[in-house]
């Protein structure tokens, strides 16, 4: 009940900021809007909006870093945190406070980056519905690096880090925007090291019904999801004791 | 009964000691200052007793509980209102203290009853539903105390609670800490010699982590041979030796 107070919390601060819903929901949109009328005038198979689509959704998710490491660094650096230590609240209150309520929030932003993909003519199957759902180990991979960001940075380092270079190196080592086999050697190689392109191609299996073609990329994200988690949690836990 | 006792109470970082052996009683009740120059100990003091850092030797007690072995329990009994204002900015005036109450762990009807109750008492009910990041600095101060007092906290720490206030603001703020008196024990650090001298039962002067003096403001006048508590609190802390 504690932990569920304190998540509550944290899910309306992301949501009652004007800017974050700028970012996380207009940004994404305004993206599908604008490639789609590109691939009306000018086809290009990149953009149709079958593979579109899928990666916009993994984009969007990039900005859940922001969120979750801008709010984790305000708390720090406010106060608010230290006084919420000295309550009855426990370590594993704070981190699930902090990453649970972002998941729901991740999820409604892939339905609505569906749902206008589908008025731009996106046909609709009930693969949809299995596609926002399996967003879900991408939206951990980076509500996860904001808990690991937050946990390190402050407020103002966190807008650079998290809000330029990661959904920067997300938007270009995803293949959402251009064929990574175009540019090959070491950029693709190093690109499907990361999870970030795997994260778009299990979305465009799964929206194509290609499960069996989706798990092989879904390893890769949950690893490296399993793995930020962790690393997010001992980063928390080492400031906690900081503090 | 004590309501704190700290015995040979030491934090020691790396080759500073910012708290070097505090033997300090409060009792219950009682609101008692820690006064010091910057670099006294007087915050350290606040992080080991509220839990948030652990002593390097030593140990308090909390109405009997040990903050070193039973740091729930003390937790259940405390409240702080830091230093800087500690208000979650998106959240309502109101959202602010139903949430302090359910991490308390206040079921959710009671929570909104306290809530209101504590609203009215700091004069928060007009603006309940107004965002705490929108208040004014002395405002947000206001909730910041309301906040910490929403868990009926029987010991309560008030770090600088009006710093960079103006006049008016302190003297609202002055009232309700007088108003608290009594009801449970209070410990409040301040800058504002003025501050310490018309709201405290005690004073704690505190110098490079060391006690130097605890008393009643008018034993601590008397002692420094003056009628001036900030004159006596600058000699003191001149003379300071312990």
């Amino acid at each position: 009940m504690k932990g569920l107070a304190f998540s509550k919390r944290n899910g309306l601060e992301v949501l009652r900021d004007p800017l974050n819903l700028l970012f996380g929901v207009g940004f994404p949109v305004a993206l599908l809007l604008l490639l789609t009328a590109i691939q009306k005038n000018i086809p290009v198979a990149m953009f149709a909006i079958e593979r579109l689509s899928p990666g916009i959704a993994v984009f969007g998710l990039s900005f859940m870093t922001l969120f979750s490491a801008t709010l984790i660094a305000k708390d720090r650096g406010s106060s608010f945190l230290q006084r919420l230590y000295t309550t009855p609240l426990t370590a594993g209150d704070f981190i699930l406070g902090y990453l649970l309520p972002l998941l729901p929030i991740s999820i409604a932003q892939s339905a609505v980056c569906y749902a206008v993909a589908v008025l731009l003519g996106l046909e609709v199957t009930a693969h949809l519905v299995t596609s926002v759902l399996c967003t879900l180990p991408a939206a951990l991979l980076f509500v996860s690096l904001g808990l690991l960001c937050g946990s390190i940075f402050t407020d103002k380092q966190v807008g650079g880090i998290c809000g330029a270079l990661l959904t920067n190196l997300t938007a270009w080592l995803s293949g959402i925007w251009f064929d990574l086999g175009l540019v090959g050697g070491a950029f693709q190689k190093i690109a499907y090291l990361l999870p970030f392109v795997h994260a778009v191609e299990m979305e465009r299996a799964v929206l194509g019904g290609d499960y069996a073609g989706a798990f092989r990329h879904l390893w890769w994200v949950a690893g490296y999801a399993a793995a930020v988690t962790a690393v997010a949690v001992f980063a928390f836990l080492r400031q906690m004791k900081r503090q | 009964m004590d309501a704190i006792k700290t015995v040979d109470l030491t934090k020691r970082y790396k080759d500073v000691t910012a708290v070097d052996g505090l033997n300090l009683t409060v009792r219950r009740g009682e609101l008692l200052s820690l006064l010091g120059v910057n670099g006294a100990g007087k915050t350290t003091t606040i992080k080991m007793l509220t839990g948030l850092t652990k002593p390097t030797s030593g140990d308090a007690f909390l109405n009997g509980k040990s903050i070193l072995t039973q740091s729930a329990a003390v937790k259940a009994m405390i409240a702080v209102s830091p230093q800087e204002t500690a208000v979650a900015p998106n959240l309502t005036v109101r959202e602010n203290l139903e949430l302090m109450a359910r991490v308390h762990g206040f079921p959710k009807a009671e929570a909104r009853d306290k809530a209101a109750e504590l609203g009215g008492r700091f004069g928060l009910g007009e603006i309940a539903d107004k965002r705490a990041g929108k208040l004014s600095g002395g405002w947000q101060r206001r909730l910041s105390i309301a906040m910490a007092l929403i868990s009926g906290p029987q010991i309560l720490f008030l770090d600088e609670p009006t710093l960079g206030l103006d006049v008016l603001a302190r003297s609202g703020l002055w009232e309700l800490i007088r108003a608290l008196k009594g009801n449970m024990t209070v410990i409040l650090t301040t800058h504002y010699m003025e501050e310490a001298e018309a709201l405290s039962d005690r004073v704690a002067i505190l110098k490079s982590g060391r006690l130097l003096l605890a008393g009643a403001p008018a034993e601590i006048k008397r002692q420094a041979g003056t009628d001036k508590f900030d004159e006596a609190f600058v000699r003191i802390v001149k003379e300071g030796q312990t």
